[in-house]
């Protein structure tokens, strides 16, 4: 099977321990030196870079978290000086403060990789013409498929996500081979291509999905409707972007290239790390990133890893789709979304003195994730005309809007009626049959 | 003349605008004028009550949004062209109109209705002036 780093996507368990324990003890040297707030839990801990001597230590080293991301805002936590970082990426944390991460040229060009990768695995190749319909910016999707997609010589079509029917005849008229989009917009784009009556004149093979959760029944349906194979693609800004975990043509989970990052299974209550196989929050720790490298980088996603030898040839370790998170983060048509983010659009709109009382529904419509948030009246949004309510609920839709990057169905209910519960409340009905 | 009207937040939601009526029905409460104003989520009624301060209270216990605000009870000529006069008096002065119902009237030969304007304390006095003014206050607050 074709492979862009035969050698290094087939380095034997016993190689790729020697590679990472080499890659990790000089990461941990140079993070301590260049990272104040690693090197403060390293000191916490009673650790020198010098106890490191290969990956059989990582467990003693100290976890990160998204927060400490807010916390060291914007640049705090790069490891180069600032004329080194060729790029910025950034995307929701867990309040209004936005997550920014750097790229240095290298880390660029091994991100290139991990997604060409994928492209190679799934039967790319230069004569291929890539369309990307993962938005463009300052989310990771676009670029980082738009990397992977040169980095193999493909013809890129740097769509960006929207205007469905614009993508279904660049996908016609240019030919494009594979479509790299979240996987519920390519289940869209198939409905909208039946319903065209125009499958036939599609040249597409394959199909790169990720960015939110999607099911195996999910899979079959696009696979159908768009007469290609779907391949789902794991990653997170923090770490990289898309690229972190790839599928191959098994279909049977997500190849993390352990050549650059290493995973690890913890309970997320105990932060004990699990053995092997079993299901538990995924820790990531980069050990070739310069700009913006983590250690240890708590992901809150659950899942299952699996260390046998795929039968696709390649040695890295598969993660399984996650089934979950550690924490309420919700990801909503794509879009990574706190509940906590909403809370302070609330009080920035009411006042300190109200209690932001809200509910939130999704659910998935004609294969589009539908959010509704019900904010419970009070004295201070209420006016005796309609149009004086109208504007405050338009006040809360847009500055949610601008908080979260996504569109919000507001609708104003009665006080006490979003139920109370002792200790933490539940504010979320995710009613998507995923 | 001004009087006080209470306004409360209805939830577009069966049941909802019966309960609150229940209630001010249960402290012998009399509604003399009412409107109901709805978007597609959501209505405000407004009334005119024999006690609003008990209106409020008894609302506000039941878990009900509510204000009071100040409005304008006209009692203007039931003749052709007497809604048109008070509207010409009020704008001619560039008073701002946010709404306007009517209500019943007990008042031979007048109607009244109800105005909730930007300034009611200078449209009160420029209303007084003309002949939609010209009336007794005791008559309009028993509306």
């Amino acid at each position: 099977m074709a492979m862009l780093n035969p050698k290094e996507e087939t380095l034997s368990r016993e190689e790729l321990t020697a590679l990472q324990s080499e890659r990790l003890v000089r990461q941990v040297k140079r993070m301590y030196e260049k990272v104040e707030c690693f090197r403060n839990r390293m000191d916490e801990k009673g650790l020198k870079p010098e106890d490191i001597h290969g990956v059989e230590d990582l467990s003693k080293l100290p976890f990160s978290y998204k927060n400490d991301l807010r916390d060291y805002y914007p640049f705090g936590l790069f490891a180069v000086p600032m004329k080194d970082i060729k790029r910025i990426h950034a995307s929701s944390g867990t309040t209004g403060k936005r997550i920014v991460v750097g790229y240095t040229d290298e880390d660029l060009k091994i991100w290139a990789d991990c997604f060409a990768r994928m492209l190679v695995a799934v039967g790319a190749t230069d004569e291929d013409i890539v369309q990307v319909s993962y938005g463009y910016g300052l989310f990771t999707g676009g670029l980082g498929a738009h990397g992977g997609a040169e980095r193999i010589g493909a013809t890129v079509i740097p769509m960006s996500s929207g205007n469905t029917a614009l993508q279904i005849q660049n996908m016609v008229d240019f030919g494009a081979t594979i479509l790299c989009c979240t996987p519920s917009y390519a289940l869209y784009l198939g409905e909208e291509v039946e319903r065209m009556g125009l499958k036939d004149q599609l040249k597409l093979k394959a199909g790169i999905f990720g960015a939110e959760p999607w099911s195996e029944n999910m899979r079959l349906e696009i696979e159908k409707k768009l007469g290609i194979k779907a391949y789902d693609i794991y990653g997170l800004s923090e770490i990289l972007g898309p690229g972190v975990g790839c599928e191959c043509p098994a279909q049977k989970g997500m190849h993390i290239w352990e050549d650059h990052f290493i995973p690890e299974i913890i309970d997320p209550d105990t932060c004990e790390v699990l053995p092997a196989g079993e299901t538990g929050e995924l820790v990531l720790t980069t050990i070739t990133k310069e700009g913006f490298p983590l250690i240890r980088y708590r992901t809150r996603d659950i899942c299952r890893l699996e260390y046998e030898t795929c039968e696709c040839g390649r040695t890295h370790v598969r993660m399984r789709k996650p089934s979950g998170r550690s924490d309420d983060m919700l990801i909503i048509r794509g879009v990574n979304v706190f509940p906590s983010q909403i809370e302070e659009v609330l009080i920035e709109v009411g006042g300190e003195n109200i209690t932001p009382n809200y509910f939130i529904t999704i659910d998935r419509v004609n294969n589009v994730d539908t959010f509704d948030l019900d904010v419970e009246m009070s004295e201070q949004f209420f006016h005796d005309d309609v149009k004086s309510i109208a504007a405050v609920e338009k006040q809360i839709t847009e500055k949610l809007r601008s908080a979260l990057g996504l569109g919000v169905k507001v609708h104003l209910v009665n006080p006490k009626t979003i139920a109370r519960s002792e200790g933490k409340s539940k504010r979320v009905n995710d009613k998507r049959k995923i | 003349m001004l009087v006080k009207q209470v306004s409360a937040f209805i939830e577009n939601k069966a049941g909802r605008l019966c309960e609150a009526a229940d209630k001010i029905a249960e402290k012998g409460i009399d509604i003399s004028a009412l409107s109901l104003a709805d978007s597609a989520e959501y209505g405000v009624l407004r009334m005119i009550v024999s006690d609003p301060e008990k209106t409020v209270k008894t609302l506000r216990e039941d878990g009900v949004i509510c204000k009071v605000t100040t409005v304008l009870a006209v009692a203007m000529d039931d003749t052709p062209g007497g809604f048109a006069g008070v509207l010409n008096t009020l704008t001619e002065a560039g008073i701002e109109i946010k709404y306007i119902y009517a209500c019943i009237s007990r008042i031979s030969g007048k109607a009244l209705m109800i105005f909730s304007v930007e300034n009611p304390e200078i449209a009160d006095e420029l209303i007084a002036n003309t002949a939609a003014g010209k009336v007794d206050p005791s008559e309009i607050y028993r509306i």
